[in-house]
């Protein structure tokens, strides 16, 4: 069928051991056609990623003065950084953002994966309503999350229906510009960072393994948290990563959807680049890095990405 | 067919309601972008117009909206080329075991999941500091390939770990040299999967922002400015923007898809079994 559809098919996979590269007759090694086939992959990642990572290592420890930066080796914007207490207090919103915005995607996306995966019993209907979750991810972020606005304002959708219901009296302040909003928006914006991963393994799942546990007398709930659970953690893992990374790093959900109100770290980075503080901004950065790679590392014990694809 | 159960029907209004959710705030603002010229953000609607879509098109009123636009159109473009290119050499590398490889997947992985604007910074940083000019079409086209390659791989690693290499072993027995096993066997039986990395090529492009924040120098793509509009701009003007561009992603994604089909009908009109080769 369609282009990325065929990756959601479950399929059995080559043998490895046998197709890779056993058989060749003529043409170059494999360690030779392999770099050269990787080089451009490799000088693009050299350049805007390494490279970058690097600098911003070697500016954290240089030094600042309000109109310029200069070389040097100090620990001072770590020092400031540390004894800070804002410091804390912003990473721990955070995290704060990052738990429950993952607890909700997480909950909605598997919801949203299990029914299209095990409820809907046509190919043509998985594929329609797959495509369905995945088109607003082609579109603009900023887009959707301005499209909040007339939902949650103070005269929005939401304010006049409820005061028409009689639910409430006066609007509520808190649907716009607050912690409110900002969840709502991650959960907008990254729920299908969830659902894509979790769907994909689940169409993997043998179905005679869940045949079997009701011809066993499982019931649909205990065939879910025996069987299909267990069997879906690695699209768990993957989607996980991919909502807690992009909710740590994120600047412009917090700061649009909050109307600059909240902050959290990738504010903090980019108020100081807009004070053109790039070494403090840089310093803020690495631990950005150190904490995203720590928890990175702590949700890959459990997934073998390169099995998974 | 057994009978639906209760669980079903439970779970299809979920389901149903994320769709709303998902796409109701989108509906919203495309309604809201008719408002009449006296018309606000939100409800009520004060008449029905296209005044706001004429502001757009007045070039004081809203700063360099089609300056702009043609900037994410031609980096788009360019990003999508070199995605698809990398991505295939790069799928096609990693099916062979070479010294370094997991250092790049792992790169790879990294590039994907690190904070955006890091990369904005760090590209940044290095250019300031070395005097260089910061232009759209070299740093910025360089910035957003580190979050379009990683999805391009990962579609292509997906792709040649489920393409049935007695194919090419069949071509390679036959005489076929290796470019012509690649040009006439591998690149066919792909090419519906190329259109989806070139999908994600473009889009990811032309909506990417924090990427191309400090790497975009003077002149602003249409998501910067779109949310330099955010800052100053009141009106409906930024609803009709925003539904111009929504409409505009789409039509790309549905002449994507039309691409994909009329590819596979052909294919199954001429008997071809191309495009079968993946197990």
């Amino acid at each position: 069928m369609t282009d990325q559809t065929h990756l959601f098919i479950p399929v059995e996979k080559n043998d490895k051991k046998l197709s890779r590269g056993t058989r060749r007759q003529k043409g170059l090694p494999d360690a030779v056609s392999g770099w050269l086939l990787s080089l451009p992959l490799a000088l693009v990642l050299l350049f805007f990623l390494v490279l970058p990572i690097a600098m911003i290592v070697v500016v954290s420890f240089w030094g600042a003065t309000e109109f310029s930066i200069y070389p040097a080796f100090l620990f001072d914007n770590y020092e400031f950084l540390l004894t800070s207490p804002v410091t804390y207090q912003v990473f721990l919103n955070t995290v704060k953002y990052a738990l429950i915005t993952w607890a909700i995607t997480l909950v909605l996306g598997f919801t949203v994966a299990y029914f299209l995966a095990f409820h809907v019993r046509s190919l043509t209907w998985q594929i329609v309503l797959f495509l369905l979750c995945t088109i607003p991810f082609w579109t603009s972020n900023i887009i959707r999350m301005i499209s909040w606005i007339p939902f949650l304002g103070r005269n929005g959708i939401a304010n006049s229906t409820l005061i028409s219901m009689g639910v409430i009296d006066e609007p509520l302040e808190w649907l716009l510009f607050s912690d409110f909003s900002v969840i709502l928006a991650f959960v907008h914006l990254y729920t299908l960072f969830m659902v894509v991963p979790i769907f994909n393994t689940m169409m993997r799942i043998d179905k005679s393994l869940i045949e079997a546990a009701y011809d066993n007398g499982a019931s649909g709930f205990q065939t879910l948290t025996n069987v299909i659970i267990p069997l879906t953690k690695p699209g768990i893992m993957i989607g996980s990563i991919f909502v807690v990374t992009l909710v740590m790093g994120d600047f412009i959900t917090v700061r649009f959807m909050s109307g600059s109100q909240k902050a959290n770290v990738g504010r903090l980075i980019s108020n100081d680049i807009a004070l053109l503080q790039y070494p403090s901004a840089a310093a803020t950065a690495v631990i950005l890095l150190v904490t995203v790679i720590l928890v990175i590392a702590i949700l890959l014990r459990f997934v073998d990405i390169r099995k998974e694809l | 067919m057994e009978k639906r159960s209760r669980a079903f029907y439970v779970l299809a209004t979920i389901f149903a309601l994320f769709l709303v959710f998902l796409y109701g705030p989108t509906i919203t603002i495309a309604i809201l972008s008719f408002q009449g010229p006296q018309g606000g953000l939100t409800f009520p609607m004060r008449g029905v117009s296209v005044h706001w879509f004429e502001d757009l098109f007045r070039q004081q009123a809203v700063g360099d909206i089609w300056g702009s636009f043609a900037r994410s159109l031609t980096l788009g473009l360019m990003v999508m080329v070199t995605t698809v290119i990398v991505s295939v050499m790069g799928g096609l590398a990693f099916r062979k075991r070479f010294p370094g490889s997991s250092v790049i997947f792992y790169l790879i992985i990294t590039s994907l999941v690190i904070p955006s604007i890091l990369i904005s910074l760090g590209v940044g940083l290095i250019f300031s500091q070395s005097g260089l000019a910061v232009h759209w079409s070299t740093l910025g086209f360089g910035a957003q390939l580190t979050w379009t390659l990683p999805f391009g791989l990962l579609i292509m690693f997906a792709v040649f770990n489920r393409f049935d290499k007695s194919y090419e072993e069949a071509a390679r027995d036959q005489g076929a040299s290796a470019w012509q096993t690649i040009r006439y066997v591998v690149l066919p039986i792909i090419a519906p999967m190329l259109i989806g990395v070139a999908l994600f090529g473009f889009t990811l492009s032309y909506d990417e922002f924090a990427r191309t924040l400090l790497t975009s120098g003077s002149y602003n793509t249409l998501p910067l400015e779109i949310y330099g509009m955010t800052t100053n701009v009141t009106t409906p003007v930024i609803f009709a923007l925003g539904t111009l561009t929504t409409a505009f992603s789409f039509l790309i994604i549905g002449l994507f898809l039309a691409i994909v089909i009329t590819l596979n009908r052909r294919r199954s009109k001429h008997g071809s079994d191309a495009g079968q080769g993946l197990v």
